[in-house]
């Protein structure tokens, strides 16, 4: 704690006196014993003088050389003088300043606390994160120089906040009360630790200081047990998102159609192979504007997924009405068929589909929490989709067409609906969304033949879970199973999560057989 | 076989003794044929395999006899999916469970006779030697016993089935609904038994078995052994459930399929009905599968793939829904083209396979079976 004073001191005294690092030092670093080498570190850059940086990064990178008492920075092209700075021969006999793995972890620490001086704003944030870890008490003194100096209202917290670690095992009570009550605003699991052992009375022996740490401790519980939940929905909303777009056509094709579709799945992956034969033409006929394959993706899926699902409406489904179980039969024969075309086609591996550049890296909401730029623009493409086919449902004759032959075929052809027609036409819609679903997944997952595979069971759960023959059901399914997956994930792991929901989808059906949205009615037999 | 019994005229109250009444369940021509089927397994075929020398053109191979073993365990399975879909007219997609159940059962047994053989040497099985486990997880207890082993195979799908068919038919799940819980039934199973520390061998499932009842497994005489007892269990199964198919249970079953809410309304309660032959099916499931893990000498999860149930489906509406003899034709038919395709154009197979589904449902929903019946008809009656 001395020491801390010391610097402190020392750099007040340094910065009225010199504006060079303090020659003394400077020779210390090259000191024999390992601890005075780290003193002098500490020290310079406690003092933190124009120079001081370049010498110990020189240090770091093995550039400073020794010679009796003069020192020497390798500059890439020639030495020069350590203390004064101008170009000098390196003498016979100089040798290499040795640093040790203790030394860098010093070096690093202080050549961060250096850059909190930095003209450049980006520089010292980023000196600013990297002091939010591990900050040793000698760091205190240059810590509060620069805090105090500091203007911006995003990095004048952080340093606060790596100022009350330093200063967290300081002899004064009045010191580590102040910095356990900043500390109270963060929200790592690395201060979390730190602040344990000063609720410990026999390391703690300030009674106040022990009460401020269990506050501090409970308030930062609170906000990691936040930022858990907040990841946890994010991610949960995130899988929600594909959930539901990989539902939503099923959820007209079978929930208002009732045709149970095991060929759904392909669908999906036609979507995903039409974003990969896209990527594949930019590549070879417009290389410089690749990144436009995924919005160019988008129609093209739709289409190649929709003119699938009519084929398949017309050739094979069309006869099946009425008779759901051999439907089921009928495609999952007809998914046999695309998952093995896929592969003659593109072939058994996996395809890679790229991310556009425009959809890598994320938004930083909190410190800790990184959303990235696809999973952001998934779940907004979801609610896009969403949107289309509410109006397409609700606001279009088509819509209402579908939704007429869903309450009543017979009555529906009465009145002159073209129900063959509007059946082709509502399965060529459920194939399409498919098709689009499929774009989204090609960007966060692996392409490949059997993709759809995995997503037939899923996309079926939240079809049942939403109930048959509506849009608002799926959406809530898709959500509520996104999000209850993921938090049940953080807690007991991927598989039994999965395993878990299964099950209580299947005690939910028990309970709620018609699913969470009925359709009012009543119905002897189905 | 569902034409009428014509060796015994039953008197209208049914009081006949049981015997006579499992005897009158097939018909002369189907005991023959029975009779036939077991002559040729228990008999021709060991012959010509231990006799005969592998030059000759009678010899049947081993690879043969594991193929047609495998096969009849198959149709054993499918003869059970026709009881439940066929006769009950609930499609169930979550049968591969039930079979996996008792392979894995079976395959515990099979596991322990390993001994110390293993290339660890341990007394543990392999994979808990791999996991560093130290000793056999609790519901391992016993499995070096036969009997207990044989009582797994029967009682572990019984119970499964038994407490997720009360809950299903109880809240009156049916069609597509049941199946597709049956789905995620079995997905969800096949996920759990794909995990290491489930304690069933995660991915590679049970494998390398070494010997039965203290008989090495691989040996001639033990693979016809088997061979024969599948025959059998093939067999027996026919009998019984042409005998349940006709007695009043399979009666007031077929009406259920046909009209649920009406057999409800005369005064029956459907669930147990439905229960029973839910479990029943899923029993023989069982022993379906505890009777192929020996023979093809591995059980692992991918038996519980969504895939594989289906394909179960297939072999019954390939040979004919609602008839006892279509499963078995089915399972033959499908599962010889699946032989032949693997290995000649193994890239047509699921074209094949897929065009199957769709022409079955679409131009023969009465599988072969009825197709025969309806030449048979043409014939009969010429125009």
């Amino acid at each position: 704690m001395k020491k801390t004073l010391f610097s402190l001191l020392l750099s007040v005294f340094c910065l009225g006196a010199l504006a060079a690092p303090d020659p003394a030092l400077v020779r210390q670093l090259a000191a024999d014993d390992n601890s005075d080498k780290i003193a002098a570190i500490q020290q310079l850059a406690a003092a933190a003088e124009p120079g001081t940086a370049t010498l110990l990064q020189a240090m770091a990178d093995d550039s400073l050389f020794v010679a009796g008492d003069r020192l020497f920075v390798f500059t890439g092209d020639g030495h020069v003088d350590a203390l004064s700075g101008a170009p000098a021969e390196l003498p016979e006999g100089a040798d290499s300043v040795t640093v040790n793995n203790r030394l860098r972890g010093e070096l690093a620490n202080a050549l961060a606390a250096l850059k909190l001086f930095d003209a450049d704003r980006a520089v010292r944030l980023a000196a600013a994160r990297e002091l939010q870890s591990q900050v040793g008490a000698e760091l205190a003194g240059v810590l509060a120089k620069a805090r105090d100096q500091e203007s911006d209202g995003e990095i004048r917290p952080l340093l606060a906040l790596a100022h009350a670690q330093a200063t967290l095992q300081d002899a004064d009570p009045a010191v580590r009360l102040a910095a356990v009550r900043t500390l109270a605003d963060a929200a790592s699991p690395a201060v979390k630790s730190l602040l344990l052992p000063l609720t410990d009375a026999s390391r703690e022996s300030d009674r106040a200081v022990r009460d401020a740490a269990v506050l501090a401790l409970k308030s930062i519980e609170r906000s990691l047990a936040w930022m858990d939940t907040l990841a946890g929905i994010f991610s949960g909303l995130s899988l929600g998102s594909i959930l539901l777009l990989a539902a939503l056509g099923l959820a007209i094709t079978y929930g208002v159609m009732g045709i149970i579709n095991m060929a759904h799945g392909e669908l999906l992956m036609i979507g995903a192979y039409s974003a990969y034969a896209m990527q594949s033409l930019f590549r070879a006929y417009f290389p410089d504007h690749v990144d436009w394959y995924l919005p160019a993706a988008i129609p093209v899926a739709f289409f190649a997924a929709a003119a699938v699902g009519v084929l398949m409406e017309r050739t094979v489904i069309r006869w099946l009405y009425g008779r759901t179980l051999e439907t089921l039969l009928a495609t999952w024969g007809l998914s046999l068929i695309l998952i093995q075309a896929a592969r003659v086609l593109f072939g058994a591996q996996n395809v890679e589909v790229a991310n556009p550049s425009w959809m890598s890296g994320g938004v930083e909401l909190l410190p800790n929490l990184i959303l990235p730029w696809n999973r952001v623009i998934i779940i907004g493409f979801a609610l896009f989709v969403l949107f289309l086919v509410w109006v397409l449902m609700n606001k279009t004759r088509l819509g209402m067409f579908v939704r007429a032959v869903t309450q009543n075929r017979a009555m529906a052809g009465c009145v002159g609906v073209p129900t063959a027609r509007i059946d082709t036409m509502a399965f060529a819609l459920g194939a399409g969304i498919a098709g689009l679903g499929g774009v989204a997944l090609s960007q966060i997952s692996n392409v490949g033949p059997d993709m759809g595979q995995g997503y037939i069971v899923d996309s079926f759960m939240v079809v049942v879970v939403g109930g048959v023959g509506q849009l608002a059901g799926a959406v809530w399914a898709a959500l509520g199973l996104g999000i209850f997956s993921k938090l049940l994930e953080g807690w007991a792991g991927a598989v039994i999560a999965k395993i878990m929901i299964l099950v209580a989808i299947i005690i939910f059906i028990q309970k709620r057989p018609q699913g969470i949205f009925a359709l009012k009615g009543r119905f002897a037999d189905q | 076989m569902s034409a009428t019994s014509s060796v015994l005229p039953l008197p209208a109250s049914g009081r006949v003794p049981l015997t006579l009444r499992v005897f009158a369940a097939l018909d002369r021509k189907a005991w023959i044929a029975l009779a036939v089927f077991l002559a040729l397994a228990l008999v021709v075929v060991p012959v010509l395999n231990l006799a005969l020398p592998p030059e000759s053109v009678f010899h049947v191979s081993a690879y043969a006899i594991t193929l047609i073993g495998k096969i009849m365990c198959y149709a054993l399975v499918a003869v059970a999916m026709d009881l439940i879909w066929g006769y009950g007219g609930i499609l169930s997609l979550g049968h591969g469970l039930f079979f996996a159940l008792g392979g894995y059962a079976f395959g515990m047994y099979l596991m322990r006779q390993i001994g110390r053989d293993g290339s660890y040497g341990a007394d543990l099985p392999d994979f808990m030697v791999f996991l560093d486990w130290k000793e056999l997880p609790w519901f391992w207890l016993g499995s070096d016993s036969f009997g207990w082993a044989a009582f797994l195979v029967v009682a572990l799908p019984a119970v499964v089935a038994f407490v997720f068919g009360y809950f299903a038919f109880r809240s009156r799940i049916k069609g597509v609904y049941f199946s597709i819980i049956t789905q995620a039934l079995t997905y969800a199973a096949m996920l759990l038994f794909f995990r290491n520390e489930t304690g069933f061998g995660g991915n590679n499932g049970f494998t390398d078995f070494k010997r039965i009842l203290g008989y090495p497994i691989t040996a001639p005489e033990t693979r016809l052994v088997l061979f024969g007892l599948t025959a059998i269990a093939l067999a027996a199964t026919l009998v019984f459930a042409a005998w349940l198919v006709k007695s009043k249970f399979g009666r007031v079953l077929t009406a259920i399929r046909d009209a649920e809410s009406r057999v409800m309304f005369i005064g029956y309660n459907p669930l147990w009905y439905k229960l029973t032959i839910w479990v029943i099916s899923a029993v023989l499931c069982g022993i379906a599968g505890a009777l192929y893990v020996p023979q093809v000498g591995i059980i692992n999860p991918s038996e519980m793939s969504a895939a594989n149930s289906i394909e179960i489906a297939i072999w019954v509406a390939v040979g004919g829904r609602g008839t006892l003899i279509g499963p078995v034709i089915g399972a033959f038919t499908v599962n010889l083209a699946k032989s032949w395709f693997t290995v000649s154009f193994p890239e047509y197979w699921l074209f094949f396979l897929g065009l199957l589904f769709i022409v079955v449902t679409l131009l023969l929903p009465q599988g072969l079976v009825g197709l025969w019946k309806k030449l048979m008809a043409r014939k009969g009656a010429p125009a």
